[in-house]
């Protein structure tokens, strides 16, 4: 029980049902923040430095004479700016955050302080190698990790992200291909893929067909074996899939791919369901990316910056980009770039990006590979998918789950916006989350189920928050097939309303003018 | 294991509730050929925070950082000093653990960030619009020319031996793949204007050409007037794609925008964002309004409410794969959206006065490192004009040179024959770059350090 000090005794005003309009338009913990270019004073710095000494200028007459228009804030006031604006956002730190497809963990702070040593965050990338022995050491410590975890023969660390990865494999598959003189044009993809797997293989000049999903939500071998054929440079697959399934043929599936003479990438954005239970290695897959702002919990920091390090099987492992470290037999490390490729690793593909990869990610995920152990993680991917289960079943009596009878769901429960009457539709159910404090799940992904709905809890919930995060889908689920037209106009709390996209799109405003120009422009 | 909050009791429970007996049971869609029975063999088990903290903090103790050393390194990595509440900000969880802003309503923050990001980044680099951001300069630099083939519908883009040399790699390396045809050469030290190959660029434009793409100041640190290039590609019907490695270069030069160029790439790490080994950085990524919908990567972009508010969200996504799938301009997905805001928040803080202040700093200190540099025996200052970054002209291979220094705790530069290892003309050049984190002291210990390697 505890005291009110003041002895003041709270009671409700007469009207409590008028709407209040504030001076502000704050209320109360919600802020209203202006943009950094309305502050009035407008020009000013937060940061001093020592005077520069006189020289005479050596810019060839290109001085900057122009204003730029950039608004310095004094350091309060960009702690208030970015502070007040954070508040704006959801994040893992506030709750359960249940995007499908988006592995949404916890971010251990341990990471981020290791990522802080001067050793790692201030080391430069082109530095003599005998300096930085140590940051060549941690890659290849990730490195191998990645390996062992997957069962796999090499690893690229350069790619920057999930899609970048997915590139870096596409690139290795046709190197492979051409080499052996076998140029093939037709990348398959299934119907659930992410949108960067064809996308991907377009961007490495690939013809894309797609293979439908059985009535189960798995690939239809019997679909792709009838599709294989000399023109087949690979197989995209998403393994657990996007419907949350675990692909029952992926033996099956390899061999076929393999039988013709093509290759099989994986896409890793789920390997926090398997990892430590399953090595991809183990289902013929030959290419994967393996997202580390996923499983390996690096930050998503609001869209990146990812990581996505690619593991290759042995068919692949000579054409891996550049660069990448080798550690000699007196225990150093070498960092191997264009001028020694043709010594180690002749029929390397190139490179990918300028020097070798997200090393402050490589540092984050070696913080939480160290910190779990084999052990470890292997309870992550039981608990990610026992937590994701246990959502299913709590929920199929309220919400279709279209694949509820094709086995246990893997890392992600999936259902769909059948039943909900005329009107209602995923967005509004997840509109409804929000005013119930969480973020929505991936909404109308994968494209193969109507208004689909795909719930990824992660490894760090407890059971309590999920069992509130159901009590609340459950309500919003219920209100949806009740018809509750408030629900149409959700959310009621959050810091705006329903946004207008299409506006947004009609006549992008991309950035901030002063009015006076705005104005002029109309 | 202190990251998992479920308890034995729980699982119990909720298998229950599942209706399996034991965990097991949930994977038994995994073919028994791969299933596994324990722990991965060959990596150790769970470890304490302090014991991870520990082994790491070994790792980090074998290598040399910039801060404990005179540092003198560059080449599209510059180090600066970052004010303390820049990582702060950037820590706030709210920022630091949110997704992509997929749903708006919830995501106002980050995405009014990324909006006075994109404006930042377009008055910095002189454009009209800028995204909200790439993986890096270099992947921001292919895509430029990826979408300069999109526009002009030509396949061939010629890059100035200037631009860095891992960016025309990458670009070679996907061109490979692409059928883009690159053209490009290995720059020269040219005394006054090392790596400047304008009038070749100027000659090779043809009716094949899909864009120019330079690089300023370039990798050898020289500053260029790029007008005269913007009218020569537009009169022939090509885009001028120009590369900023150095952001704080803009606070001094005039940005690459105001010379005419149609697309402005760049290394955005400069501001911001610590030198990490390579990465995360932010890549920056600006163009003419005219061309905003064959653009790469998100865009953030103003609208209302339902309400009348004014509120922020991802647009013009149609070009984008989650929705375009094949036919989407670019594969990215994920960009760098906490440095976005590192760069942001840094930018908002130095304004234009400090940007400026910083960047008359960063030069006027070069200045002063090239003159008592070119006073040691066997040096030669090789630039005319350039901004924090000069190459020296050594009287013996600089490369030899940049280890020996290194083994006296000195980091001195950038040694060409690393960059270009076979080129036998460059093997003598080193790359220095200058910046606010420099002192006088430093430049002297590594003055007279040189003066003994090179005797």
């Amino acid at each position: 029980m505890s005291i009110n000090p003041s002895g003041w005794k709270p009671e409700m005003g007469a009207d409590e049902t008028a709407e209040v309009v504030t001076f502000t338009g704050n209320r109360a913990l919600m802020l209203e923040e202006p943009l950094l270019f309305e502050y009035s004073d407008f020009g000013d710095t937060g940061v001093d430095f020592p005077p520069a000494p006189v020289v005479a200028p050596r810019l060839g007459g290109l001085d900057r004479n122009r204003p730029i228009g950039l608004p310095g804030l004094s350091e309060p006031q960009a702690v208030r700016h970015y502070t007040r604006l954070s508040r704006q956002n959801y994040a893992i730190d506030l709750g359960l955050f249940p995007l499908g497809s988006c592995t949404m963990k916890h971010n251990p702070r341990l990471n981020e302080k290791m990522a802080r040593l001067p050793g790692f965050g201030d080391i430069h990338p082109l530095a003599p190698v005998s300096t930085v022995q140590g940051a060549f050491e941690l890659i290849d410590l990730v490195g191998t990790w990645l390996k062992t975890l997957t069962g796999m023969k090499a690893v690229a660390m350069s790619p920057k992200a999930g899609a970048h990865g997915e590139l870096c494999g596409l690139l290795a598959i046709r190197s492979a291909l051409e080499a052996r003189g076998d140029a093939r044009s037709v990348v398959l993809v299934p119907e659930s893929a992410h949108g960067t797997n064809p996308a991907t293989a377009a961007f490495c000049g690939y013809v894309v067909e797609n293979i439908p999903a059985t009535a189960e939500g798995r690939v239809d071998l019997e679909a792709l074996k009838a599709r294989l054929g000399p023109d087949i440079a690979c197989m995209m697959i998403t393994n657990p899939n996007t419907c949350g399934l675990f692909e029952r043929d992926m033996i099956a599936i390899s061999e076929a791919v393999h039988a013709a003479g093509a290759l099989v990438y994986c896409d890793g954005a789920n390997f926090n369901a398997i990892v430590g239970r399953v090595r991809p290695g183990d289902l013929g897959i030959d290419a994967m990316h393996i997202n580390l702002h996923k499983t390996f919990s690096t930050p998503h920091g609001g869209g990146g910056p990812g990581s996505g390090p690619v593991v290759f099987s042995e068919a692949l492992a000579p054409f891996a980009p550049l660069p990448f470290v080798e550690q000699q037999s007196d225990g150093s490390f070498i960092l191997v770039e264009e001028e020694t490729a043709g010594d180690y690793h002749a029929q390397s593909f190139g490179r990918m990006a300028a020097f070798h990869g997200q090393m402050g990610m490589f540092v984050r995920a070696a913080a939480y590979m160290l910190s779990h152990g084999a052990d470890g993680l292997r309870q992550v991917a039981e608990d990610a998918v026992l937590n994701a289960n246990y959502i299913l079943r709590r929920l199929d009596d309220v919400l279709d789950a279209p694949f509820g009878k094709s086995g246990p769901c893997m890392h992600e429960a999936l259902f769909s916006d059948d039943g909900f009457p005329e009107g209602f539709s995923t967005i509004d159910v997840a509109k409804g989350l929000i005013d119930e404090g969480f973020h929505p799940m991936t909404m109308y992904f994968p494209l193969v189920v109507h208004g689909a709905m795909l719930i990824e809890p992660t490894e760090t919930e407890g059971k309590a928050g999920i069992d509130q995060f159901i009590g609340a889908l459950r309500s919003v689920a219920e209100r949806a097939r009740a018809g509750d037209v408030s629900l149409k106009a959700a959310p009621h709390f959050a810091p705006r309303r329903r946004l207008d996209e299409t506006l947004a799109a009609r006549k992008p405003v991309l950035a901030w003018k002063e009015p006076v120009q705005a104005e002029a422009a109309e | 294991m202190r990251y998992l909050p479920l308890t034995d009791a729980d699982r119990r429970e909720m298998l229950g509730v599942i209706g399996v007996r034991s965990i097991d049971e949930l994977f038994v869609d995994v073919p028994g050929a791969a299933k596994l029975d324990g722990p991965i063999a060959g990596l150790p088990g769970h470890s304490s925070e302090m014991l991870v903290e520990r082994k790491l903090k070994a790792m980090a103790g074998r290598n040399l950082a910039a801060g404990d050393a005179p540092f003198f390194l560059g080449c599209g990595a510059y180090r600066h000093h970052v004010p303390a509440s820049v990582d702060h900000l950037i820590q706030r969880g709210e920022f630091l653990t949110a997704y992509t802003p997929y749903q708006p309503e919830i995501a106002q923050g980050t995405l009014q960030v990324l909006f006075e990001f994109q404006t930042q980044v377009a008055r910095l680099l002189g454009c009209e619009v800028a995204n909200a951001s790439m993986y890096d300069g270099s992947t921001a630099c292919w895509e430029a020319i990826v979408m300069a083939r999109r526009i002009t519908r030509r396949g061939k883009a010629i890059l100035s031996a200037g631009v860095h040399p891992h960016y025309v790699s990458v670009a070679q390396t996907m061109a490979r793949f692409t059928g883009d045809v690159i053209d490009t050469a290995v720059p020269d030290l040219t005394d006054g204007a090392p790596g400047d190959d304008m009038d070749w660029l100027l000659n090779a434009i043809d009716g094949e050409t899909s864009c120019v793409v330079v690089q300023n100041p370039n990798i050898l640190g020289h500053v260029a007037d790029l007008s005269e290039l913007a009218a020569a590609c537009q009169a022939r019907g090509a885009l001028l794609i120009a590369v900023v490695t150095e952001p704080v270069s803009l606070g001094a030069i005039r940005s690459p925008g105001e010379m005419g160029a149609d697309i402005v790439v760049g290394e955005g790490q400069g501001i911001g964002v610590g030198l990490q080994f390579g990465g995360p950085y932010v890549g920056l990524f600006a163009t003419r309004e005219k061309y905003v919908r064959q653009m790469p990567g998100r865009l953030c972009g103003e609208t209302v409410d339902v309400e009348g508010k004014r509120g922020f969200v991802l647009t013009l996504s149609t070009r984008e794969q989650h929705i375009r799938r094949e036919k989407a301009t670019s594969n990215i997905c994920t960009n760098a959206g906490l440095c976005a805001l590192a760069f942001s928040v840094h930018m908002s803080l130095l304004g234009e006065t400090g940007l400026r202040r910083l960047a008359a700093l960063n030069h006027a200190m070069a200045v002063e490192a090239a003159d008592r540099l070119g006073r040691v025996r066997g040096v030669s200052v090789v630039n005319g004009p350039f901004f924090n970054e000069f190459t020296l002209r050594l009287s013996k291979e600089a490369r030899p040179v940049v280890r020996a220094l290194a083994d006296r705790g000195i980091l001195g530069g950038v040694s060409l024959g690393r960059l270009y290892p076979e080129a036998a003309s460059l093997a003598n050049g080193l790359v220095v770059a200058v910046t606010e984190t420099s002192t006088a002291e430093d430049v002297e210990t590594f003055a007279a350090a040189l003066e003994e390697e090179l005797a």
